[in-house]
């Protein structure tokens, strides 16, 4: 095998990032009393100049380059940038909330960014090899993150059941990638799909792998029955972390689902659409039924996210009917896609508004500690409103056209297969979708209709209201436009 | 001779004690990170023994880097388990419920 020298162009995004990580810890070692200002300006930097070079750089076409182990589409592309922009909002909305509790050193900003290119490589990966490293890198950067308040012992326990159940699933993820690659002999997705289609494969072997990767992929989504992980880390880490964890690392779990399950392993479709439906189907339920419970709000929001995933995942596998796709499966998938874009920007506006209450000495982490909003800043209270309606799936916001499309993709499937079952799925995920909107609802009560029992005015600086605002808005206004989002998402995905 | 169905025994046998080993133990949280180490070694002893039998070196290479994260993997399950130690004072599985709700 002859060595031939990569097309490093193609992977910029990455590289760049990778370059600049660097230099911001060797610019943070030395300087000594502007550190905090410098990381977190150049994480900034770093991090919309991706966006721009994943935008302008990358090729119309699907190319691949680093021995097929990396492939830079349109679809990367876009998710990469999605990726850059959620963290580089996530950083703008955390960092007074660190800084009040003395915990934002320069390492929570270098932790960021390798995360976020953690993320990135796992987005462009087409290789068990780049998908693993990817995760790994993602992972163990998060891990660190849950734990960054070290003298918390909430923090420090979410930290390690986030580790060790995070492990777990990286073990199990692995040891499906070995059995696919010894049923197929090849660790590289696309031949991997080539060997199975030519029936080379042997086909036990392969359907145990499969069951183990999805193992390992449904335990990065957080859906049941591997979400134990969820709420203890969404309630034990600082809420900057917090909304890290619950934004950018779904965008990237989507896209390895999507690279392994639909392009990896689309000859299984069969054996692995009925095990999503049991995933998405417990999500769905167990999400909500439990998330009315919670008297926690970052409780409360992870097991909404739990249910979010199941839709996401409801969308994922109705793109494929009696094992053959169609005309109709790229809808089902950019609905999924649209589903997760739209979770990101309602997410990282809920996790914002958490983050707006709090002060320092002071978590607002409980539904009550919303309570007469209204009278403190009406304006904060409109934004929470939509934020929630969005959430539940209330017309005309993006969270009702999300959800929307993952049950026309439904019905679709089951108009083309014939089957009743899909319209069961679309009946039970509209039934539970009402059932959430209760807890949604609840808080808008208590932000409208009860008195405030702590009226201390909001401490956030000017950036991160309007930064906010305009997050909060745009759910609003995509939720009045949705067609280009979905536009764009089923571009990429074709091309 | 050592066929590959014998490997691919031991590594699923490997395997299995891990998970057990994950899932059963209510004492220490140190056995635990050992159980994660174990597992990933069981995954490489697969890769290792497709790899001799497809007589590919893609297998082999994928090895080192599991070998390698995993020592970073202990290095920071080791870190948090030292800051959660010094936080309450115990290793002990059944008492990380703090979280609880």
């Amino acid at each position: 095998m002859d060595f031939v020298m990569p097309d490093f162009r193609l992977a910029a995004p990455e590289l760049f990032v990778a370059a600049m990580s660097l230099v911001i810890l060797m610019v943070t070692s030395f300087a000594k009393s502007r550190a905090r200002s410098a990381a977190f300006w150049l994480c900034e930097f770093t991090l919309l100049a991706a966006v721009f070079l994943t935008l302008f750089s990358g090729t119309v076409d699907r190319a691949q380059t680093f021995s097929g182990m990396y492939i830079s589409d349109l679809l990367g592309g876009f998710l990469k940038a999605v990726v850059c922009l959620s963290v580089a909002v996530v950083l703008q909305y955390g960092r007074a909330y660190m800084a009040d509790r003395k915990i934002d050193s320069p390492e929570y900003y270098i932790l960021v960014l390798f995360a976020a290119l953690g993320m990135m490589v796992l987005i462009s990966a087409s290789h068990f090899v780049s998908i693993y490293l990817g995760l790994e890198l993602m992972s163990l950067a998060l891990y660190a993150l849950v734990a960054i308040d070290r003298d918390n012992p909430r923090s420090t326990e979410a930290g390690m059941k986030y580790f060790v159940l995070g492990a777990l699933a990286s073990g199990l993820l692995l040891y499906g990638m070995s059995m696919l690659y010894g049923a197929t002999g090849s660790l590289q997705i696309h031949e991997i799909s080539q060997r199975i289609y030519e029936r080379s494969a042997n086909d036990m072997v392969v359907v145990f792998g499969l069951v183990f990767v999805l193992v390992g992929i449904a335990f990065k989504l957080g859906v049941v029955p591997f979400h134990m992980w969820v709420p203890d880390v969404y309630h034990g880490a600082p809420t900057a972390v917090t909304l890290l964890v619950s934004s950018a690392p779904k965008i990237a779990a989507f896209a390895m689902a999507f690279r392994i399950l639909v392009l990896g392993l689309f000859d299984l479709a069969e054996q692995w659409q009925m095990m999503l439906m049991l995933l998405a189907v417990g999500s769905i339920v167990l999400g909500n039924l439990a998330a009315v419970a919670q008297t926690n709000i970052k409780r409360m929001l992870a097991y909404s996210g739990i249910s979010h995933m199941g839709f996401m995942l409801l969308g994922l596998m109705s793109g494929v009917v009696k094992g053959e796709g169609g005309t109709y499966a790229v809808n089902a998938y950019s609905s999924a896609m649209f589903y997760a874009v739209a979770y990101v920007m309602m997410t990282l506006a809920a996790f914002g508004m958490v983050i707006l209450l709090s002060r320092a000495g002071f978590e607002a982490e409980n539904v009550d500690d919303f309570k007469g909003l209204n009278q403190r800043s009406p304006w904060f209270a409109g934004m929470m409103l939509i934020v929630m309606f969005s959430m539940a799936g209330i017309p005309f916001f993006v969270g009702f056209f999300a959800k929307l499309s993952v049950l026309q993709a439904v019905v679709a499937a089951g108009n083309v297969s014939g089957q009743a079952l899909y319209y069961w799925l679309a009946g039970l995920a509209v039934l539970m979708s009402a059932v959430g909107a209760y807890y949604y609802l609840r808080v808008v009560k208590v932000m409208y209709f009860d008195d405030a029992v702590d009226t201390s005015p909001l401490t956030a600086t000017l950036g991160t209201r309007t930064l906010l605002s305009a997050n909060a808005l745009s759910i609003a206004a995509v939720g009045l436009l949705p067609n280009w989002l979905m536009q764009i998402c089923a571009f990429t995905l074709l091309h | 001779m050592l066929s590959l169905s014998h490997v691919l025994t031991l590594s699923s046998l490997l395997f299995a004690i891990s998970v057990v080993g994950i899932f059963l133990n209510r004492k220490n949280l140190i056995i635990l990170l050992m159980s994660i180490e174990l597992m990933l070694l069981a995954v490489n002893m697969n890769f290792i023994a497709y790899s001799t039998f497809h007589a590919d070196r893609a297998g082999q290479l994928f090895v080192f880097f599991i070998l390698t994260v995993a020592a970073a993997e202990a290095a920071i399950g080791l870190a948090i388990l030292v800051a959660m130690f010094r936080n309450t004072r115990t290793i002990h599985v059944d008492d990380l419920d703090g979280l609880k709700g």
